[in-house]
């Protein structure tokens, strides 16, 4: 029966001890701990959001360099292919205009070889023929005196001839 | 630490000063009577009860002289004529009612370890048929007993770890150091896992002070019980009755009007009123008297098997039978580790329990 | 003390219907884990809980018998 009747003492100073113990673990203890853990378990949280914000915003960031990127990309192709376009048509308009000029050259050339050759033909036409009326005169002329003299004469122009 | 150090120091010096004093008074003067019978059931009783010293152990010098080696503790005693302390070492380990200390014109004896204050011109105590002293009276005994020491030697240590715990925790705020990584995920844990699911995440911030200290309280005081020689305080029933006691108080003061109306009104037929009520009534009552009764008879239990087993070896006055004993205690031993630290939890967790069901919403 | 005796039979008694009771929760709560391994934490504190409660009633039957 001693066992289970509850001594007043022990009552008394445990509700005195556990009432102080309890107030000042409280204060000292249970307080700053819980916060510190609550404190920690905000920050936690805080800084995950802000990871994922952060990496959010990479994403984004990243998007947008690769978009930035393949539309240079695409400029430059563009740009690429209009210089070679507009390399091509220089080229080809040089190829033509050279090509024009060189058979305009040509053409003229031809024109003037072709004159030239008509002048000198019909200018030897006109000496061969000038020559032959001359020989010719000259021959009659010879013929139509007497043979000897004639004959000297045809001796003398061939002479002339042969010294011309 | 240095506190407890002092404590300890000071404890020390105390003791050896009364060691010689009581020494000529246990007097058993020849080797006969040192051969008197076992009596396993007093040892027992004698280890797991309240006392007004802190008895470690007898030992009897050359001259067959027994000498006890015990902590003194101050005797606090409320009478007639109001407040009268003394050490109790004053009493010269006398435990039967006939060593006589006057103090103040009074004279007290102390009888299995409860204090007597003796009527005017007696000597000695002396009892009827039912137990009940004729010459005395008892006085309003408030003594700093083994169990009140052993109590306050659990502050102590509570506060100076959780002090420095909690000192850690205001210093360097962020990852937990030293101590506070120690405990800190206890206190954690009985806040997430006993306290929120129980009281519930809205209110439970009130609660939290009162249910970690009865934890830590129990748990701390569970564990100085199990060293050896050591006070056997919440097995005893005065300190669960308290804890008991301020579960009740906090339950029923922080109840709602559900609560009350389910003790009340219950949702029964109204011709079973009369019989619900009291019921239920009753129920507010059986609750905490359930945790009272649980702490106290666990613990004690846990002792007295430990030590009922230790008697093994004195009631067959055998050494052969020591190894089993001593298997069987240190097994009991493991045991009563686990049931240490079981039973806080369980207190704290019914207490968390009793507390959700007084403040919860009824849907 | 002869009432002794009977507070020992009472007290033996408490514990046979205490342990078929501790017996019962321990197998359920077996029988539980290994349906649902998932539930492991959950299924032992109220196996604990339970256990304790019954323990509970075991011991007030200790406490009886220690009323002389």
């Amino acid at each position: 029966m001693d066992l289970v009747t509850p001594g007043f003492g022990l009552i008394f100073w445990t509700s005195v001890v556990f009432i102080i113990l309890m107030l000042l673990l409280k204060k000292m203890a249970w307080t700053p701990i819980l916060n510190n853990v609550d404190a920690r378990n905000k920050s936690i949280e805080e800084a995950l959001v802000a990871a994922e914000n952060a990496r959010d915003e990479m994403s984004n960031l990243k998007a947008d360099n690769e978009r930035i990127l393949k539309e240079a990309r695409a400029e430059r192709d563009e740009m690429l292919k209009e210089a070679r376009d507009i390399k091509a048509n220089i080229v080809s308009d040089a190829k033509n205009s050279a090509k024009e000029e060189a058979d305009k050259i040509i053409a003229s050339a031809k024109a003037v070889i072709e004159n030239e050759k008509t002048a000198a033909i019909s200018e030897l036409k006109n000496s061969v023929g000038a020559l032959s009326v001359e020989i010719a005169e000259k021959v009659l002329k010879a013929e139509l005196k007497d043979s000897d003299k004639q004959n000297a004469y045809i001796a003398e122009m061939l002479k002339d001839v042969k010294l011309n | 630490m240095k506190k407890l150090l002092r404590e300890v120091i000071f404890s020390i010096v105390v003791l050896l000063s009364c060691v010689n004093a009581k020494a000529a008074e246990k007097e058993h003067n020849n080797n006969n009577n040192n051969e008197e019978e076992f009596n396993s059931v007093e040892m027992i009783m004698h280890h797991i009860s309240d006392a007004h010293d802190f008895h470690f152990f007898d030992y009897t010098d050359e001259a067959g002289v027994k000498h006890a080696v015990s902590l003194p503790l101050p005797i606090i005693l409320f009478t007639d004529n109001g407040l009268t302390c003394f050490m109790s070492c004053a009493f010269h380990h006398n435990d039967d009612g006939t060593y006589v200390v006057s103090k103040n014109g009074e004279n007290f004896v102390k009888y299995h370890e409860k204090i007597y204050q003796l009527n005017e011109g007696a000597s000695s105590l002396e009892f009827d048929e039912h137990h009940h002293p004729l010459n005395a009276v008892k006085p309003i005994d408030i003594s700093i007993t083994k169990n009140v020491f052993s109590m306050l030697l659990s502050v102590v240590l509570l506060l100076s770890l959780f002090g420095a715990a909690g000192r850690s925790a205001r210093k360097n705020p962020g990852a937990p150091k030293g101590i506070l990584a120690f405990l800190e995920p206890i206190v954690v844990f009985i806040r997430e896992d006993i306290i929120i699911p129980n009281v519930g995440e809205k209110k439970h911030k009130k609660y939290i002070p009162y249910l970690v200290t009865v934890f830590f309280f129990i748990f701390f005081n569970n564990l100085l019980g199990l060293i050896p020689s050591g006070a056997n305080l919440t097995g005893n029933i005065a300190v669960t009755l308290v804890l008991s006691v301020f579960t009740l108080l906090i339950t029923n003061f922080s109840a709602n009007k559900d609560y009350w109306k389910h003790i009340f009104l219950p949702p029964v037929p109204k011709a079973l009123y009369p019989i619900m009520v009291p019921i239920e009534i009753i129920g507010i009552l059986t609750k905490p008297f359930a945790l009272m009764i649980r702490l106290f008879a666990n613990i004690t239990a846990g002792h007295i098997i430990i030590l009922s087993l230790i008697s093994l070896i004195f009631v067959f006055k055998s050494i052969f039978i020591a190894p089993v004993s001593v298997g069987f205690v240190l097994f009991m031993y493991t045991l009563e580790l686990l049931v240490a630290l079981l039973q806080a939890y369980i207190f704290t967790l019914l207490s968390a329990l009793f507390i959700g069901q007084a403040i919860q919403e009824h849907h | 003390m002869d009432f002794g005796a009977f507070a020992a039979i009472g007290a033996g008694l408490a514990a046979i219907g205490a342990g078929i009771g501790i017996g019962n929760i321990g197998g359920s709560a077996m029988e539980a884990i290994a349906r649902q391994p998932e539930a492991t934490s959950k299924i032992q504190t109220n196996m604990i809980i339970a256990a304790a409660l019954i323990e509970g009633v075991a011991l007030f039957a200790v406490v009886v018998a220690l009323m002389k």
